[in-house]
């Protein structure tokens, strides 16, 4: 039997008075940041070799949102990502099909008609991506649009004006209105950690988007830098555990922007394992937003196989 | 007064600028050709050969489009920093078993060959294109362009004058490179990536590791991103490198068959040896 800390053994109600929950977020124990940083930095010198390797490069790989968030994004452009993501190595059945494809909400119906029967998932960002800066009723109409075009799980963004001038009633109850919006999508919710400031930030928006119904929380939009790191996914690791342990609510986590290589990602793996345990790694409980990683790991993966370096000539652009 | 201690000299590897040690933290002893102990220097591994080529390809799209006119000047001040430094390779030459007049001969060589293929960046497209005559209303030619990432065995004696004389020519034409230095005699390729790095030379062109042959030329030839092979180093039978730079056809150059005369004119073979033919058809009159 796991004991809780005194500071989350009640937690706030959503609609609970602005008092009661800026009572429960500043009540949350601190963050040592130079310990954060240093754990952080401790687990990433783990050496993961071998058949050990291969499994947590075929995990990532089934671990990946395929993201494409360019004003330049095409019909065409998302259709070969939608390709790509069913089978990322077009010379290689046994590659597994990535988890989700990312992209804005106009052009889910397409990404929804390419993915069709292949259970890859459709994520959509809505809630004014990528600043937020929007009514909550035009944001509402964001999302309903998304999940009426068939995306299976929305990424919103909170307001961080509001959060950080300490407004967090009103960041919440977006992120219950949003969720309330979300029907059966899933809701990740992007705190935008770059903005924020400080690892207690991080700590109480995790919470907070946690308490108002996130079945994910998102380091980041990808937009700013920085963007994901360790140190921030350690903490926000540590947010979902103690959450699971108060409420028996699984909430995954969904590191964005900023990890290219195999290597990070591996390491980002070894913090999941290490922090909120082995039924983290899932697909279904975390997830990389990327784009440029992808071709890195099948890369890593074909050296595991064959011996031999690869070179990105011989895999698909995107 | 008391004496000074010695302030002794650890050659480290050169890879995308930075002068890092071995991945794996393994050093090699180098030895006069008289057997006294010179120096420790960096033994590259497996994963330094990664670094390498991964450095290489990130600047060989820099080099490649620089003008042939500005990769010329930037190498003609390569010239200019060598000579300069003359006096130190001259004594580092001779730690292969030279005298102090061949060796100052060898560096002279050396710094002229640079010079040679220096005035070469922008004349080789004369040579080696073309203004091909086609039954047809097209304008037809054909351009020599940079193949892209070399790896490059060098020659394990002369050990400075057969650097210059295998790399110059791979960077005259605007390749990136990724060279294996000379197993016995590495100080004076070191020293080059010295004088590279204060030159404007960009980070990443040129990449050194020192250390065993036997080890690293396996891992480069079989190297998908590497594109082409000079094999000029390798003493002996080259099959199983050649046969490794197959899996993504490499360009390779074979070991030369005998004795090679590094102070004869070298001609245009090494520029002509990794550059990719490029033939444009345009309309006429249209």
């Amino acid at each position: 039997m796991t004991t809780l800390h005194p500071a989350i053994e009640t937690l706030p109600e959503p609609g609970g008075g602005e008092a009661a929950l800026r009572g429960f977020l500043h009540g949350l124990p601190g963050v040592d940041q130079v310990g954060a940083e240093a754990r952080a930095a401790g687990l990433a010198t783990r050496s993961i070799k071998r058949e050990s390797k291969l499994w947590a490069l075929e995990l990532a790989v089934r671990m990946t949102d395929l993201t494409t968030l360019e004003g330049a994004d095409t019909p065409g452009k998302v259709r070969a990502l939608c390709a790509k993501a069913r089978r990322p190595d077009p010379s290689d059945p046994d590659v597994p099909p990535v988890a989700a494809v990312c992209v804005y909400p106009d052009l889910v119906p397409i990404a929804v008609a390419a993915l069709a029967g292949s259970g890859v998932h459709v994520a959509s960002v809505a809630t004014a991506f990528p600043s937020g800066r929007a009514s909550l009723a035009v944001k509402l109409a964001d999302v309903a649009d998304a999940v009426a075009a068939g995306a299976s799980e929305i990424d919103m963004v909170i307001d961080r004006g509001a959060f950080l001038s300490g407004r967090y009633g009103q960041v919440g109850e977006e992120i219950a209105a949003v969720k309330a919006a979300c029907r059966d999508a899933r809701l990740k919710v992007i705190l935008e950690t770059g903005e924020l400031a400080t690892l207690d930030n991080v700590r109480r928006a995790s919470w907070l988007a946690m308490t108002h119904g996130a079945d994910f929380i998102k380091t980041s939009t990808g937009k700013v830098s920085p963007a994901s790191t360790l140190p921030v996914i350690l903490v926000m690791l540590e947010a979902v555990r103690d959450f699971h342990d108060a409420t028996a609510r699984a909430v995954g986590v969904k590191a964005a922007g900023g990890i290219r290589v195999a290597k990070d990602a591996i390491r980002y793996l070894v913090v999941v394992h290490e922090t909120a345990g082995a039924a983290w790694l899932d697909p279904d409980r975390f997830r990389f937003g990327a784009s440029s990683l992808l071709n890195d790991l099948l890369m890593q993966r074909r050296k595991q196989l064959t011996g031999v370096y690869a070179g990105p000539d011989h895999f698909t652009l995107d | 007064m008391p004496d000074r201690l010695d302030v002794r000299k650890t050659y480290k590897l050169y890879i995308g600028g930075a002068f890092p040690r071995s991945e794996s933290g393994r050093t090699v002893t180098i030895d006069a050709a008289d057997g006294t102990f010179l120096a420790n220097a960096a033994r590259a591994s497996r994963k330094d050969v990664r670094d390498a080529v991964v450095a290489a390809r990130k600047a060989f799209g820099g080099w490649s489009t620089r003008t042939a006119y500005n990769r010329g000047q930037i190498l003609y001040r390569v010239a200019e920093l060598l000579e300069g430094r003359r006096d130190q390779f001259t004594a580092e030459v001779r730690h292969s078993g030279l005298g102090a007049q061949a060796a100052g001969r060898e560096v002279d060589a050396a710094v002229d060959r640079w010079v040679w293929y220096a005035g070469w960046t922008d004349k080789i497209a004369q040579v080696e294109g073309a203004s091909n005559p086609v039954a047809g209303p097209y304008f037809n030619f054909s351009v020599p362009e940079p193949t892209g990432v070399v790896a490059i065995v060098a020659p394990a004696t002369p050990s400075l004058l057969g650097l210059v004389s295998v790399l110059a020519p791979v960077l005259a034409t605007g390749s990136t490179a990724v060279v294996v230095a000379s197993e016995p005699h590495p100080l004076p390729a070191v020293t080059l990536t010295e004088v590279l790095a204060t030159s404007d030379v960009p980070g990443g062109v040129v990449n050194l590791l020192t250390g065993h042959v036997d080890e690293l030329a396996p891992v480069l030839a079989a190297h998908a991103d590497v594109d082409a092979m000079d094999l000029t180093g390798i003493d002996g039978d080259a099959t199983e490198l050649e046969q490794a730079a197959a899996g993504n056809v490499k360009r390779v150059l074979r070991p030369p068959a005998g004795p090679v005369d590094w102070e004869a004119d070298p001609g245009v073979e090494r520029l002509r040896a990794f550059v990719e033919t490029k033939t444009v058809w345009h309309p006429v009159g249209v």
